[in-house]
């Protein structure tokens, strides 16, 4: 635990000195902001939008499938490329510690990230009568929460395999929009199809958690993502020792 | 300290070692010497437990690499042929990091300790990224000093400094080489020559001699060549050197010939006498050094006959 949590606080402090995690979350809440205003403008007075707490949470789910694996993909590529790799595992440091310090780090930074989005909901709230559900917009932070962590898990992976950054960012956005389309198989009647279609990232958040229910079912799915991810991480940097 | 048995790694179906076994006791400096991809870096990442030999065993302070990896890597300093630092880290960060995996003792105490010790007390603020090569080596030394190893892998600690700075770092081995066992390699013979106890010579994964470089050196002494340079032209010359009994092969060379003699024996007197003598003026009489080329010809060619004659 000592190690993993040195790991961690080291990535996590990194990301306030790291270009991407600025322009990561620059674009989180530039966009985020623009939506919310569009919607408080337009919307709510026509009357075509009621008052949510969840309305920029659409738009945050589709940019977080985008930008975390931009916050990800130099986790374990950057230090094949550089070669502190060799240094931090000729450490007495277990692989699996290495890998899981780097999730916990890059997860504790996005912990904040969407702790800051939290910020539109208060407002609504502050300005409408009677306010917001509060229940269901805590249902989908938690939603959200699992979410980012299978992201993180995935992104993790991907840069595992890669000394290098851009191919990490692709092949971890190639998996996770891969498992979000997946999600339109259960349209199928098939057991296939339909055994296909769990795999789906997105149901999992929208079907239930998104609405305000939250079933154990899908917070199991997201975390049997992110430990398989989080294995399989650990696996590709152990095979150095097979290969 | 360290003890290798019968130790082979191969990547795929290329054996970048093929059965070495050696030694190294406490207080020694070994020297692993031979040209890129002999071995050298296959044989340090076993030894520091980044990966798994495919056969043979291998103990570090009385702990094998692959049962007792931690342990091991507990023991071992080890500095990589490319510094590992992280750029965006100070040097006093980078060792605080590096220190807390390892936990060390009293850690501030200690950095300022190490780096008084490479000479970068005044440099602790800078970012790693800053450093230049030199110091950036100092630096990756003094992480690997950092929780007293017994056991110091520096792999071509060397590499890429100025003759300033290679003079700095080898008297630092040394220094540091007193009270642990150092193992470093290199491809200068000279510089295993000056800093190690004991020299291994490393070549397509087989170790071909060992030995103190004295030794080594005079056992290699046969591959010395004299280069000769006189007022007579190379042919006439050769002829009159070919009749001393000492000068074993002449070979022409642009305005001379090269001499080589038995081993051991220097022949560069008995040269400058007869040239002298046959009235002519001699314009260059050296040895030149024996390259490292020249000595893993010579060593390989004697195992190939060996092979053969078995």
């Amino acid at each position: 635990m000592r190690i993993i949590s040195i790991i961690a606080a080291r990535e996590f402090r990194r990301y306030y000195i790291s270009p991407i995690a600025y322009a990561g979350a620059a674009i989180i809440f530039i966009i985020l902001g623009g939506v919310f205003v569009m919607n408080i403008g337009f919307g709510l007075p026509t009357g075509s939008l009621r008052p949510d707490g969840r309305m920029v949470l659409q738009p945050l789910v589709i940019i977080l499938m985008l930008v975390t694996p931009a916050f990800t993909m130099r986790l374990l590529a950057e230090e094949q490329q550089e070669g502190t790799l060799e240094l931090l595992l000729t450490a007495p440091v277990r692989d699996w510690e290495v890998v899981l310090g780097k999730w916990l780090g890059s997860f504790g930074f996005l912990l904040v990230i969407l702790a800051g989005t939290w910020i539109f909901p208060i407002i609504i709230n502050r300005f409408t009568v009677p306010g917001i559900d509060q229940g269901a917009l805590l249902s989908a932070y938690i939603g959200l929460v699992a979410l980012v962590a299978a992201l993180l898990a995935i992104g993790l992976f991907a840069s595992s395999l890669f000394s290098n950054q851009p191919a990490a960012y692709l092949t971890a956005v190639g998996i996770t929009l891969s498992l979000w389309v997946v999600g339109g198989m259960r349209a199928g009647s098939s057991a296939f199809s339909q055994a296909i279609a769990y795999l789906g990232i997105l149901n999992h958040y929208y079907d239930n958690l998104y609405q305000g229910v939250i079933h154990l079912t899908d917070l199991i799915f997201f975390a049997s993502l992110t430990a398989l991810a989080l294995f399989l991480a650990s696996q590709v940097v152990e095979s150095r020792r097979w290969r | 300290m360290i003890q290798v048995k019968n130790l082979s790694k191969s990547y795929g179906n290329f054996p970048a070692l093929s059965e070495i076994s050696f030694q190294a006791k406490r207080g020694e400096i070994l020297g692993f010497l031979g040209p890129n991809g002999a071995g050298k870096t296959t044989t340090m990442r076993i030894l520091t437990g980044y990966m798994p030999p495919t056969a043979g065993s291998a103990k570090v302070a009385g702990f094998d690499v692959v049962e007792e990896s931690l342990e091991v890597r507990k023991r071992v300093g080890y500095l990589p042929e490319t510094v590992p630092i992280y750029p965006e880290l100070s040097a006093r960060e980078y060792l605080r990091f590096m220190g807390s995996l390892r936990r060390v003792e009293n850690l501030d105490d200690r950095i300022d300790e190490v780096l008084h010790k490479v000479g970068l007390q005044d440099r602790s603020e800078s970012y790693a990224g800053n450093l230049s090569k030199g110091l950036r080596q100092r630096l990756g030394l003094a992480q690997a000093l950092l929780h007293r190893p017994e056991v110091l892998i520096l792999d071509e600690p060397t590499i890429g400094l100025d003759p300033a700075q290679i003079i700095g770092v080898r008297e630092l081995i040394r220094e540091v080489g007193t009270d642990r066992t150092v193992m470093l390699s290199t491809h200068i013979l000279s510089e295993a020559q000056q800093i190690c106890d004991r020299v291994l010579i490393i070549h397509q994964g087989r170790i071909l001699a060992e030995d103190t470089p004295t030794n080594l050196q005079s056992q290699l002494a046969g591959a010395e060549r004299i280069r000769v340079r006189t007022s007579s032209d190379s042919k006439s010359l050769a002829k009159l050197l070919g009749k001393l009994p000492d000068t074993e092969e002449i070979k022409l060379i642009e305005g001379g010939v090269e001499v080589s003699g038995p081993p051991g024996k220097d022949i560069r007197p008995i040269i400058a006498r007869t040239i002298v003598e046959a009235d002519l003026d001699l314009l260059e009489l050296s040895a030149s050094s024996v390259s490292l080329e020249r000595i893993f010809l010579q060593l390989t060619e004697e195992q190939n006959a060996r092979e053969d004659s078995e």
